[in-house]
């Protein structure tokens, strides 16, 4: 298993137990992001990726353990560090009646940005989104919508991106487009991407590292080439699928 | 390697003035957003009006006493429409799927609450002053003649609807939009009980004293007196804002339970029903 060093990482998730009444979300789980990596949290659905994701945000009060996230605890310490994080996700909207730059100038605002204007002009520019700017956002196309999304992720320049399913139900072409997005900011930037996603050839080409969760559990932590290898399949989706149904011989063989 | 303002955690005036935009952006867009923040209140005040007008022409009292009917309509609108602008700028967010972003961004509840009271006093601006000017017009009913009596009255009804207005975010954040009717009906158990068009000695005497519980029962005896035997009385104001301090800490307590059970039950992200 890859074990970044724990007081480099940004993210610091430490036997985190997540319960909901009698079901258990996340159970005991622990891990750490370094600093400039891309991690995917892969599962199926329950798996506890959304849950984790969300007590990384401060969304979700842990039940047992600790999140840590830029040195604060989460969610009680979150106001010191929110303006350095962002996130985007297909299960949020900005609002529909504002227009691109209207969402945008708000966002700008609350993040703290002190050049709210440059910061959108730049933005337009990176994703080529001058043509709709002053268009409300719910007459955007799903494809216009993402990038629109993922411009307000960006819009504070974080340290910390939170990305749930962001190519979620869209064609390939945008997917492609938006994942080389997501590669030059990282790389441009150096900063540190956690993404919750079910598409696996978005994970081999973006991540270096993931972490595979079953019913609140990590089930496995690696690279996605020393995780194909070591299951002795052809791709991550075949290691998914092993892992999901329970059917690991290839891994105990591996061992 | 991010442009910050020093004030990320500190309360920041800015972030209430970009919720403040967000919602004026959606109201300035929108024109039955705006008209509807009229009509109501201005069938409500010809009706009563009206009904003021006929029942004044039957009776000596309602001819000495003109005007408390519809200066009644007009100050529950006060209570009534001050809650809804806060509720509905609230519920907007939830209809939009925007409070995960708003959650999850350098938002401060305290701020978030700030913006939507200013919302709230946009909102009543709104509905409340061309309603005004019609009673004026159609009645000779002027309530900005009521003067500094009124400035104390408008502000002890803003304070009870913010206070009820926050305790229903709250559930809202808690149950997400199964509980939406709360933000439309909670306000009406206030109807009878704070004495809206009649006396409180009218009620039955155990019932008195739970409509003495409620600040703008104060504000409502305050108005008749003021109306029918031309007295200001302070006593009754100083009562209300007493009770308006403890009804409001009461709705920011509850506010932050819900928020925080909110945190523990993993609701903030759906807001559904």
């Amino acid at each position: 298993m890859l074990v970044p060093s724990v007081n480099a990482s940004p993210i610091v998730i430490d036997r985190l137990v997540k319960r909901y009444k009698s079901v258990t979300a996340v159970d005991g789980i622990s891990f750490a992001v370094g600093a400039g990596s891309c991690a995917a949290l892969l599962g199926g659905n329950g798996a506890g990726k959304t849950t984790t994701i969300s007590t990384i945000m401060g969304l979700v009060e842990p039940t047992e353990g600790a999140v840590t996230v830029l040195g604060a605890a989460m969610p009680r310490q979150r106001h010191r560090v929110l303006h350095r994080i962002n996130f985007e996700s297909p299960y949020v909207n900005m609002p529909m009646r504002l227009t691109v730059r209207q969402n945008l100038n708000v966002f700008g605002m609350l993040y703290g940005c002190d050049d709210v204007a440059g910061r959108i002009r730049t933005l337009a520019e990176e994703f080529d989104m001058h043509a709709f700017l002053d268009r409300e956002t719910g007459k955007l196309s799903s494809g216009q919508k993402t990038r629109v999304a993922l411009a307000k992720s960006l819009i504070n320049q974080p340290e910390i991106l939170l990305l749930d399913e962001p190519t979620a139900s869209l064609d390939p072409d945008t997917a492609d487009w938006v994942r080389g997005r997501l590669e030059r900011y990282r790389h441009e930037r150096g900063a540190t991407i956690l993404l919750a996603s079910h598409n696996m050839n978005e994970v081999e080409r973006l991540c270096d590292r993931v972490i595979m969760l079953k019913t609140g559990r990590i089930e496995d932590d690696d690279t996605p080439a020393r995780l194909v290898a070591r299951y002795g399949r052809s791709n991550l989706e075949e290691v998914f699928l092993d892992i999901a149904r329970g059917t690991g011989e290839a891994r105990e063989a591996a061992r | 390697m991010t442009q910050q303002s020093p004030d990320h955690v500190a309360f920041s005036p800015r972030r209430v003035g970009a919720m403040v935009l967000r919602h004026w952006y959606l109201l300035s867009s929108s024109w039955p957003r705006v008209l509807d923040l009229i009509y109501w209140p201005a069938v409500q005040m010809l009706m009563w009006g009206f009904l003021q007008q006929y029942v004044s022409q039957n009776s000596g009292f309602f001819m000495k006493a003109a005007g408390t009917f519809i200066g009644a309509v007009m100050l529950w609108d006060i209570l009534f429409r001050g809650q809804l602008g806060f509720s509905i700028s609230f519920l907007e967010e939830m209809y939009a799927r925007n409070l995960g972003n708003l959650m999850m961004s350098p938002l401060r509840p305290a701020e978030f609450v700030a913006a939507l009271m200013i919302q709230s006093m946009i909102r009543l601006a709104i509905g409340m002053v061309p309603v005004s000017l019609l009673a004026i017009a159609f009645f000779g009913f002027n309530l900005w003649g009521l003067g500094l009596a009124l400035a104390v009255f408008f502000l002890n009804l803003l304070l009870t609807s913010w206070a009820i207005g926050i305790l229903v975010a709250g559930i809202l954040l808690r149950h997400g939009l199964g509980a939406e009717n709360m933000a439309w009906s909670f306000m009406f158990l206030f109807l009878p009980l704070t004495c809206v068009y009649y006396p409180v000695d009218v009620l039955p005497g155990w019932l008195q004293v739970f409509a003495w519980m409620l600040p703008p029962t104060y504000v409502f005896e305050g108005m008749r007196a003021l109306i029918v035997e031309h007295v200001f009385r302070a006593d009754l104001m100083i009562q209300s804002f007493g009770l308006n301090a403890v009804w409001f800490a009461g709705g920011v307590m509850g506010f932050l339970l819900f928020l925080r059970s909110a945190r523990r039950e993993g609701t903030l992200l759906q807001g559904g029903d």
